[in-house]
C-alpha cells in the first residue's frame, strides 16, 4: 500500500511528485515559502492543485485528469494533520479532543473514550485527560494533539513543524515521543531542524521554490549534500559548478580544487563541499599548492560553539576566538579564505 | 497628558474621559428624568393592569419567537458571509444589513407589500387560507426583519475571529461537514451567537415602527408593549411612564444577564504564533 503523489499548482509555482512506503517516514526540508505547507494542504484536501493525482494503495485521494476529476473530501482521506499549534478544540477536554476522531468515524461514546484513553496513555498524557486545553502547557497540548491525530487511525500522518512552537525543554520530549509513535507508521514531517530529520525520518526531501531539489536517505544527504540548502543544514560549505581537471569551476570563473569522487568526469555538473573547520583565514594571499585561496569580504561574525564562525557571503570559516582577535576581524573587511584541496570533496550535483 | 488606570498603561488622554462622561450622561440623564417622573403610588396598579400585562406577555412571546427565527435564518447567513467567498457576497451582506439603517416604518411598508393581502406573496398565501398581516405572526415577522442583522453581524464577526483552522483540523480527523459545524464551529462561536441572540431579542422587544405599519395595534394580538406605551401616552401619561420603566427594566435584565463584554470565541492559546 504505497502513497503516490503527483501535483502541480501554478499559482504557487508548485510541482512535486513523491511516493512513500507503508511504514516510511520522510522529512521535508526547505526554506520558508518553498511550498512545504502547500504540500501538506494538497495531500490533506484543504487545497486543490491544478493537476495531478494522489493515491494511497487503491484509494484515490484525487485525480484531476480532465476526464476523471475525482476529488475526495478531507474527512474521507485518512490523512490526519498535526500543525505547529496544537489546535486542540478549546471547548472539549483533552480526552474528548482525542476521542473526536473515533467519534467522527462512528464509534460509540464509550468506545471512543476507551480509544482516546489508550492514546493518551501512549503519549504519557493520561493524567491530563480531564484538563481543558487552556490548562495545558504548550508541550502538553502538543502531546495531546499527537494522541488526537493517532486516535483517528490515519493512513498517512502529516506533521507541519510540530516542534516549532515548543520551548527548548518541551521539544526533545516530543521528539522522543514522535520517534516512538512514528515507528512502523507512514508519515510526512515538515521540519527546520536537522535533528528531526536524523531522528525521525528514513528519507529526506529538500523542497526549494516548489520543486524537489534533492532527496535520499537522511544520512547520505547530510554527508554529501547536493543542494545549497541541505549543505547549510549540515553546516557545510557548498560551491556548485562544472567539473574540470583542476576541480570545480563556478559560473563566475572561480576554481575550487579538491578530491574528485571516482565516478565524476570533467564537463559534468558537480559540487565542491567542505566544512567551515577546514577553512583558514589570512589577511594576505597565501601561495602554495595544493591550496585554494579566495579573496572574500566578511559579512558576519558569530559565535558557533567555542569557535567564531566567519561568514563571507555563502562561505563560512570556523576559527578560534583568539585567532579572530589576533587578526582583528570585523564585518566589511577583505580577507583570504584558504582551504587545503585535500579537505574538499567533489562529487556529481 | 496621560492618565494611568489601575496598573496598566491605557494611553488615553485625559480630555477623552471628560467627553466620555458627557456621552454616558447623555444616555443616563433621560432615563433618570423618566424615573423622576414616575407616579410611584400608582405604579403597581398601572403596570399590572390587564392591558399592560397583555402587552408585556405579547412582547415577551413575540420577541422570543423572533429571536428563534433570527437564529434559524441568521446562523446560515453568517456562515455563508464569513466563510465561503462567492460572487455577490458583498452585495448580499449589504442587503442583509440594510434593516439596520432603514427606518422601521419603511421595513413595515415593505413587509406589507410582501405579505399583505395584496402583497407579492400575500395573495398566494391568502388563497392557501393563510393571512399574515395584522396578526401576531406579522408582529414576529416585523421584529425578525429588523433584528436579524444584529445576529448576523455579531456572529459573522465571531466566525471571522475564530478563523477556520479548527475546522480544517476537525476535517482531517475524519469529521464530516455537519459534524464539524455541530461539534466545532458552533461551540467555538457560542459567545458570539449568544450575544447576537440577546441583541436581537432586545431589538425585537423595542420594535415599534415596522410592527405598527405591518401588524397594526390590536390589543392582545399585535399591541406589544412599545405600542401600548405610545397609545397610553395620549391618554394617561403616568401609565406610559410606568410602562416605559417596565420596558427599561426588562431590557436591562435581559442584556445584563446574558450579554457579557464581547470576547473572542476562542480561548487564547499560548503557543499560537
Amino acid at each position: 500500500m504505497t502513497f503516490q503523489l503527483d501535483a502541480t499548482l501554478a499559482a504557487r509555482r508548485f510541482a512535486v511528485s513523491l511516493s512513500l512506503g507503508p511504514t516510511e517516514t520522510i522529512a521535508i526540508l526547505g526554506p520558508n515559502g518553498a511550498g512545504k505547507s502547500t504540500l501538506l494542504s494538497i495531500i490533506s484536501g484543504l487545497l486543490r492543485p491544478d493537476a495531478g493525482k494522489a493515491t494511497i494503495g487503491e484509494k484515490v485521494l484525487f485525480d484531476l485528469d480532465a476526464d476523471k476529476n475525482i476529488w475526495r473530501a478531507p474527512h474521507t482521506r485518512g490523512t490526519a494533520l498535526l500543525a505547529q499549534e496544537a489546535l486542540l478544540f478549546p471547548h472539549l477536554s483533552a480526552l474528548d479532543n482525542v476521542a473526536f476522531g473515533p467519534r467522527s468515524a462512528g464509534a460509540s461514546s464509550a468506545a471512543a473514550r476507551d480509544t482516546a484513553m489508550h492514546w493518551l496513555t501512549e503519549v504519557d498524557a493520561d493524567s491530563l485527560a480531564s484538563r481543558r486545553p487552556g490548562q495545558l502547557s504548550g508541550g502538553q497540548a502538543q502531546r495531546v494533539a499527537v494522541a488526537r491525530a493517532l486516535a483517528a487511525d490515519p493512513d498517512l500522518l502529516l506533521l507541519d513543524e510540530p516542534m516549532a512552537a515548543l520551548d527548548i525543554h518541551a521539544a526533545p520530549l516530543l521528539r522522543r515521543l514522535l520517534k516512538r509513535v512514528l515507528a512502523g507508521r507512514r508519515a510526512i514531517i515538515i521540519t527546520h531542524d536537522i535533528l528531526d530529520a536524523l531522528m525521525l525520518a528514513d528519507r529526506v526531501i529538500v523542497l526549494e521554490d516548489g520543486r524537489i531539489t534533492e532527496q535520499g536517505p537522511t544520512r547520505e544527504v547530510l554527508e554529501k549534500p547536493c543542494s545549497r540548502f541541505a549543505a547549510g543544514l549540515a553546516g557545510l560549505n557548498l560551491v556548485a559548478g562544472t567539473v574540470s581537471d583542476a576541480g570545480v569551476t563556478t559560473a563566475q570563473g572561480m576554481v575550487v580544487a579538491g578530491q574528485r569522487d571516482g565516478t565524476i568526469e570533467p564537463g559534468q555538473d558537480g559540487v565542491a563541499v567542505f566544512p567551515p573547520s577546514a577553512v583558514s583565514v589570512f589577511l594576505t594571499e597565501e601561495h602554495g599548492s595544493p591550496r585554494n585561496s579566495f579573496q572574500v569580504i566578511i559579512t558576519d561574525l558569530e559565535p558557533h560553539g567555542d569557535q567564531i564562525r566567519v561568514r563571507a557571503g555563502r562561505l563560512s570559516a570556523d576559527i578560534t576566538p583568539a585567532a579572530s582577535a589576533d587578526l582583528g576581524l570585523t564585518p566589511g573587511m577583505s580577507v583570504y579564505f584558504v582551504i587545503k584541496a585535500a579537505a574538499i570533496a567533489i562529487y556529481p550535483a | 497628558m496621560y492618565r494611568r488606570s489601575g496598573t496598566g498603561y491605557t494611553g488615553i488622554p485625559a480630555w477623552i474621559y471628560a467627553i466620555a462622561a458627557a456621552g454616558a450622561l447623555f444616555v443616563l440623564l433621560p432615563l433618570m428624568a423618566m424615573v423622576a417622573r414616575v407616579n410611584w403610588s400608582q405604579f403597581i396598579p398601572l403596570v399590572t393592569s390587564e392591558s399592560s400585562r397583555t402587552a408585556l406577555g405579547l412582547s415577551l412571546r413575540t420577541s422570543a419567537a423572533s429571536t428563534a427565527a433570527c437564529i434559524v435564518l441568521g446562523v446560515p447567513l453568517a456562515l455563508i458571509l464569513a466563510r465561503s467567498p462567492f460572487p455577490g457576497q458583498r452585495l448580499l451582506r449589504a442587503f442583509v444589513l440594510l434593516p439596520l439603517v432603514l427606518p422601521p416604518v419603511v421595513g413595515g411598508i415593505a413587509l406589507l407589500y410582501t405579505f399583505g393581502r395584496q402583497g407579492l406573496l400575500g395573495k398566494s398565501l391568502e388563497l392557501a387560507g393563510i393571512q399574515i398581516a395584522f396578526s401576531t405572526s406579522a408582529v414576529v415577522l416585523a421584529q425578525t426583519y429588523v433584528a436579524l442583522p444584529f445576529l448576523v453581524v455579531s456572529l459573522e464577526g465571531a466566525l471571522r475571529t475564530a478563523g477556520n483552522k479548527y475546522e480544517a483540523v476537525a476535517a482531517t480527523l475524519g469529521a464530516r461537514p455537519g459534524t464539524v459545524l455541530r461539534r466545532v464551529t458552533i461551540p467555538l462561536v457560542l459567545p458570539g451567537l449568544v450575544s447576537g441572540a440577546v441583541l436581537s431579542f432586545a431589538r425585537s422587544l423595542g420594535e415599534f415602527g415596522a410592527t405598527l405599519t405591518f401588524a397594526g395595534s390590536l390589543q392582545g394580538v399585535t399591541r406589544t408593549l412599545p405600542l401600548e406605551i405610545y397609545l397610553q401616552r395620549e391618554t394617561d401619561a403616568d401609565a406610559a411612564v410606568a410602562l416605559s420603566l417596565l420596558l427599561v427594566a426588562v431590557a436591562v435584565a435581559v442584556v445584563g444577564l446574558s450579554y457579557r463584554r464581547p470576547r473572542l470565541g476562542v480561548a487564547p492559546e499560548g503557543a499560537v504564533r
